[in-house]
């Protein structure tokens, strides 16, 4: 199957062409919620910011899921009082050369006539959106994210492991790929090291993962959930050895922040926890918030391995759920798009499972919807972060072409 | 094979299909009696280890052993603990631990 992405001004190409409703403060959430149901479109997602004071992490997300390749225009919903800046978002949005346009609940009749103005609104964007040319699109054009959730004793053993094959061809053939949580790799930090392509990077990747260490040592918790330790993982550096094996074996070329686009393919850490002292809470409070920074970072879709089962999707970028424990796939074979949980019980191999992995990506970049795309799901959390800009080290040098 | 070796070095085994007790588990050529049911995805000792121990999963260390067990027993959270940062259970959140 062939892949025709949608192309965009910046030259990057989408998979999808959704129209995403942006509230851009809690308070304008049910109104932006309802134009999204009153649409009644699978291509029309949600997104949005609930907190009222600024903070330029979150601005930066948007931005840059205002502009990522799955999108072909924005709607912004505001109350009108919060401090979100709307006029910067849409600045970037229009400057992108996408449809954008803002209501202001304040200022367009309240809720009724604001649900009432939005839902024309969509529809002229989508009308917009439509019109975007299709171009063949190529497997290393593809930024491909993954995240693993409800992590069991299985995960490390068949869905990760499995992950890490399909993003070893997948890196060989060009496109990025990115994996995460640098709290989920504590314990896992001088192996990874070793396989950054430069030393200095490598030192990076070391400090990424201590500030990890320092910033969930003072939270009080690791990224360790109760039903990982139900699922057989005792120990957060155990958790963290079965989540490091989702990134391949293929050399690490760089390290992201949430918002940063990959220069080239390859493969890249995405560094998720905050800089500087201890602010605003957990890292990521749910598997959600990673998600929507891994699409921050232009990821067309997303890996998602689970052993417990997690049901989820996300808005703007589809989700493709690799089960790893065999039980839990016949307790919810609705939910998955694998079943890599088969090898345990042999009846299949890592590499097996890697190929049907690669070959559902290029699937579903052609258009084929995921099980929880299908579903319905569109699952999407910002909350607040502050980070520095990424060190010299952080990135290869951008493609000469 | 109800027991999968990840890594020759590991001194752990990881379960595939559910233990029963009383099962007798084939470990390095030799057969133990497995003391409990053991889930998929948990962990038993592939040698005795005492307390102190360091625990090898994947050919690295996931944590150190609080107290001993035996060839066959459970290694879990009542008696292995993170290196790093505490892991905690639902039971045990909120309680200030």
């Amino acid at each position: 199957m062939s892949i025709q992405g949608f192309l965009r001004a910046d030259g990057r190409k989408g998979i999808r062409n959704v129209v995403a409703v942006a509230y851009l403060v809690e308070c304008a959430h049910h109104v932006a919620r309802t134009i999204v149901t009153r649409s009644d479109d699978p291509d029309v997602h949600l997104i949005g910011f609930p907190g009222c004071y600024p903070n330029a992490y979150a601005l930066k997300v948007m931005q840059a899921i205002g502009t990522h390749p799955n999108i072909g225009a924005v709607l912004l919903v505001s109350l009108g009082c919060e401090s979100f800046n709307r006029e910067a978002l849409r600045a970037t949005i229009a400057a992108s050369g996408r449809p954008v346009e803002t209501l202001v609940i304040q200022e367009s009749g309240g809720t009724a006539e604001t649900i009432r103005k939005g839902v024309e609104a969509v529809a002229r964007l989508k009308a917009v959106a439509d019109q975007t040319a299709r171009v063949p699109m190529d497997v290393s054009e593809l930024v491909i994210g993954t995240i693993c959730g409800g992590s069991d004793g299985t995960s490390g053993i068949t869905a990760n492991p499995a992950v890490g094959r399909a993003f070893d061809r997948l890196g060989a053939a060009g496109a990025a790929c990115v994996f995460e949580e640098t709290g989920e790799l504590v314990g896992c930090e001088k192996i990874m090291a070793d396989r950054a392509i430069t030393p200095e990077l490598g030192e990076a990747l070391e400090a990424s993962v201590r500030k990890a260490e320092a910033y969930y040592t003072v939270m009080g918790y690791g990224s360790f959930a109760p039903g990982n330790a139900e699922g057989g993982l005792t120990t957060q550096e155990e958790k963290s050895m079965g989540a490091y094996s989702k990134s391949g074996s293929a050399p690490i070329v760089g390290i992201l922040k949430p918002g940063d686009q990959p220069p080239t393919g390859g493969l890249y850490l995405l560094d998720v926890v905050p800089d500087g002292e201890v602010r605003f809470g957990f890292p990521n409070i749910s598997d959600n918030a990673e998600i929507v920074e891994l699409i921050a970072c232009g990821a067309h879709m997303t890996l998602f391995t689970t052993g417990r089962g997690s049901v989820v999707g996300s808005a703007v970028s589809p989700v493709i759920k690799v089960c790893a424990n065999p039980e839990t796939y016949r307790k919810l074979s609705g939910d998955m798009d694998i079943d890599a949980g088969r090898i345990m019980e042999g009846r299949g191999t890592l590499n097996e499972i890697g190929d049907e992995i690669f070959d559902l990506v290029l699937d579903v970049a052609a258009g084929q919807r995921t099980v929880s795309e299908a579903l319905g799901h569109q699952e999407f959390i910002l909350t607040y972060k502050a980070f520095d800009p990424i060190g010299p080290a952080c990135l290869p040098l951008r493609r000469a072409s | 094979m109800n027991l999968v070796l990840l890594h020759p070095d590991d001194n752990i085994l990881v379960v595939a299909m559910p233990v029963r007790a009383g099962q007798a588990l084939a470990i390095d050529g030799a057969t133990v009696m497995a003391s409990g049911e053991v889930a998929v995805g948990h962990k038993v000792a592939r040698r005795a280890l005492a307390a102190g121990d360091k625990v090898l999963k994947y050919g690295a260390p996931i944590g150190s052993m609080t107290a001993a067990a035996a060839p066959g027993e459970h290694v879990h959270m009542h008696n292995m603990k993170s290196d790093y940062i505490a892991s905690h259970t639902r039971q045990a959140t909120g309680e200030g631990q």
